[in-house]
């Protein structure tokens, strides 16, 4: 492939340290340890205020739970194909509490698939999407040498990580880890054993450590560009990072709340979310009640819902910024898609109700978040047209990145269609609770979000270390996940229109479900196949980093801010203060000496 | 931080031709930073309010028998000395402006008292010093909804008063030493306003709108 080798710039890449980026202006100054002497390790590895290492801590962070979350979603395949069997080989290693005789309890089970999707969500995507790449790559393209808040960067980080163990640790608890979903619907969750309790307290950690994150990510974006960075400047990922702070900051606090009025359920006997004459396995339960479950869903999906949009914005950054790097041609109605997503950030605050259909809150409701629900994908369609305008006529470089990026495209967009069914409020009566649901976002999550991030990680990997990824092994990973996954979540949308229900223990146990069994064995095999597809690039990940080739500052020939930076940068990322002279996405500019125009280069 | 960093940008002659940007450097970034966190904190009390109200009015009986009502008198006196509080912060604000560190101290003295009155106020609310406080009367969390909306609406904001008092103090401490900067002084101001207007919301909607 071309792009390995460069005839641009040196071929020897500086040297990793602290030394490397302190020539310039007053800028530099605004990290706190900024200097000239060599920290000690903790504190250049570990309490890092440099947002590099804090984006390097988040993400492999994430990774590892991402890894988790998906090993625990790959234990649930096996009870989901071959219902009440001993798990071969693996089953030996767990207590007989949770698989008694290697066959799964009915309560690990559902421990498994709460814990699958708050880790999934809370401790792997948003970590990495916005934790990570937000953390690594956003000053970066800003011209900035770190956060407005290095030290606020810091707390976040390590708020985040005890938010995490509280969250692990929760499965040695008395009656295991959460098991009422990752929505944990009261009145069911309040009464639930302790790991609820365990649960909420590590999403108050977790709900903090966003909102110090997102007041620092926007604060950085309105104060700290470099020179010329106007805002119709600004790549778009920066938009989509900006965006989506503002999701999380407005749509987590209400959650936040509503997680300590169930903590004061559970802890101090308060009944906010429990009604009056609640009657649990016979006997009525002793509390005041006078409250009100859908009080607690209310709340839940008002953040739940933005947060949605928070796993996808910045995947679609990731993919815009590939995109328009890899078709050598601007990226198609840059103002529209900026546009777009903001309108899209400000209806994700009124649909929340459509996961609500079901619960009886009136048709009136239900016809509005209906209507607003068929407003939001207007934009999300804008998105997904902007980018196949991008491709139209492109010079098109299939790089490791680009495959990723041009495959979110279709699943992205079977995820978005396959919503529209669930949007309408009589389909959904239908499909409500089946694994069509499951199918529908885990196609936007998984193929869709986690394949944009994948390509972020081979995108930006040589910016942060300095050397390239294996490409072949990253095809490998690419096309072996590629026909793994859509094996997986394709047949759930058949499994759903026939009536199976998302949260059966065992899916035989109704006629319905018997007919698409052998659709559940295929899902698991190819579930299993996926988690295999992960090891070329677990090798890759770890082999680049001393084998990977060498690369300059700009190896993709791309135009934004963060490829003027040494790979990797220094602290205080540049050797001089950089100056913007264009818009973000010049590439193949007529009359130009080379097929790319960088912001940063004068003359070009 | 980096407020004069940003300005000293502006002043420089142009090195290349882009479009002039207004907004850069004209407000400090933890100015910014604390305008975002009340917004976010905003909707942690809509949350509240918001709970309050559905609950409020999904129930037939607000009030049951034996449970107290609100005293609206000395809640107005409590309102009435927060609102004076939002007045001395002002004015210490001010007094930084023209450049007097001594009298900054005593204003934000005045207001780091008023809010401590404050708090003092609400403790004698619930537990009672010369009467016998609300929970002795039989307004107890968990007994009914009444009481635990109440009690939770008002103390997640007797939370935020108390951190405000110690952000006062902190503050206080480095005016003492002069070193509290104006915007220092201005942050602070922002945020202990946004305390006060929530305790008007708080106070119309649980005090003054009351079940007869």
């Amino acid at each position: 492939m071309s792009v390995e080798q460069q005839p641009h710039g040196t071929p020897n890449a500086p040297a990793i340290g602290p030394e490397t980026g302190h020539a310039h202006g007053e800028l530099a100054h605004a990290g706190p340890d900024h200097g000239h002497h060599e920290l000690p390790f903790w504190k250049k590895y570990i309490f890092s205020v440099d947002h590099k290492v804090i984006g390097i801590q988040y993400a492999v962070t994430a990774l590892l739970f991402l890894f988790f979350g998906f090993t625990l979603m790959m234990m649930m395949r096996w009870q989901l194909a071959y219902p009440g069997r001993p798990m071969p080989f693996f089953g030996r290693f767990f207590s007989d509490n949770v698989m008694p005789g290697g066959v799964m309890a009915p309560e690990f089970y559902n421990q498994l698939g709460a814990m699958h999707g708050t880790i999934m969500v809370f401790l792997g995507v948003v970590p990495l999407a916005v934790g990570g790449f937000g953390n690594f790559v956003m000053p970066l393209q800003i011209g900035a040498p770190d956060m407005a808040f290095p030290r606020l960067n810091l707390l976040s980080y390590w708020v985040f990580v005890p938010g995490g163990i509280i969250m692990l640790a929760s499965f040695a608890m008395p009656g295991g880890a959460a098991q009422s979903g990752w929505t944990s619907y009261p009145p069911l969750s309040v009464i639930a054993s302790s790991g609820q309790t365990a649960w909420l307290f590590g999403m108050i950690f977790l709900i903090t450590s966003s909102l110090l994150g997102s007041i620092n990510f926007i604060v950085t974006i309105v104060q700290m560009r470099a020179k010329g960075m106007t805002f119709f400047r600004l790549p778009f990922f920066v938009h989509a990072q900006l965006v989506t702070s503002f999701l999380l900051l407005l749509a987590f606090p209400p959650l936040e709340a509503a997680g300590i009025l169930q903590l004061m359920d559970r802890l101090a006997g308060t009944s906010f979310f429990l009604p009056t004459g609640l009657v649990v396995s016979g006997e009525a339960l002793k509390v005041a009640g006078g409250g009100s479950p859908l009080l607690w869903q209310h709340l839940f999906w008002f953040l739940a819902h933005p947060e949605v949009y928070v796993l996808i914005l910045p995947a679609i950054g990731i993919v815009a910024e590939v995109i328009a790097n890899n078709t050598r041609k601007p990226l198609w109605g840059y103002r529209l898609l900026v546009y777009s997503i903001i309108f899209l950030g400000f209806m994700s605050f009124v649909v929340w109700a459509h996961h609500m259909f079901m619960t009886g809150m009136g048709t009136t409701m239900s016809t509005f978040f209906q209507t607003t629900t068929m407003i939001i994908s207007v934009p999300s369609v804008i998105v997904v047209t902007c980018f196949l305008m991008s491709l139209y006529g492109g010079n098109i470089r299939f790089t490791v990145p680009m495959l990723f990026a041009t495959a979110f495209l279709p699943m992205f967009a079977i995820g978005g269609l396959t919503g529209l069914p669930l949007g309408l409020t009589a389909s959904d009566i239908y499909l409500h609770d089946t694994f069509y649901v499951i199918g529908h976002f885990h196609y936007v999550v998984a193929p869709g979000t986690l394949f944009a991030l994948f390509a972020g990680i081979y995108y930006w990997y040589p910016k942060a270390t300095g050397r390239m990824m294996n490409s072949t092994l990253g095809k490998i990973h690419f096309w072996w996940s590629f026909v793994s996954i859509n094996f997986v979540f394709m047949p759930m949308f058949f499994q759903g229109m026939a009536g199976l229900s998302r949260r059966l223990y065992d899916p035989t146990v109704y006629a319905h479900g018997r007919g698409v069994q052998p659709l559940n064995v295929v899902i698991s095999w190819a579930a299993w196949s996926l988690g295999l597809a992960q090891i070329p690039f677990i090798i890759n990940f770890f082999m680049s980093l001393k084998n990977g080739a060498r690369i300059a500052e700009n190896p993709w020939n791309a135009t934004t801010l963060e490829w003027m930076a040494p790979s990797p940068p220094g602290h205080g990322n540049f050797l001089t203060e950089p100056i913007v002279y264009r818009e973000p996405y010049e590439y193949s500019v007529p009359g130009a000496k080379q097929d790319f125009s960088p912001q940063f280069v004068a003359e070009a | 931080m980096s407020t004069a960093t940003s300005t000293a940008v502006l002043d420089q002659p142009p090195a290349a031709a882009w479009p002039p940007d207004r907004q850069l450097g004209t407000a400090s970034p933890a100015k910014i930073a604390m305008w975002i966190f009340l917004v976010s904190d905003g909707f942690s009390f809509f949350a509240l309010l918001l709970g309050y109200g559905i609950l409020r009015s999904g129930s037939s009986t607000w009030r049951h028998p034996g449970e107290p009502s609100l005293s609206i008198p000395f809640t107005a006196l409590l309102t009435f000395i927060l609102i004076s509080s939002s007045l001395t912060v002002v004015l210490a604000y001010d007094a930084s402006l023209r450049g007097r560190q001594r009298q900054t101290s005593a204003w934000l003295a005045a207001t780091a008292l008023l809010g401590s009155l404050f708090l003092l106020g609400q403790y004698a609310e619930y537990f009672g010093i010369l009467h016998p406080g609300l929970i002795k009367e039989g307004l107890v969390l968990g007994k009914s909804s009444y009481a635990s909306t109440f009690y939770v609406i008002t103390g997640f904001h007797g939370a935020h008063v108390l951190a405000g008092v110690i952000y006062i103090l902190f503050v206080l401490v480095y005016s003492l030493r002069g070193k509290a900067s104006t915007g220092l002084v201005e942050v602070l101001g922002l945020f202990w306003h946004f305390i006060d207007l929530v305790w008007l919301l708080v106070f119309t909607l649980v005090y003054l709108l009351q079940a007869t």
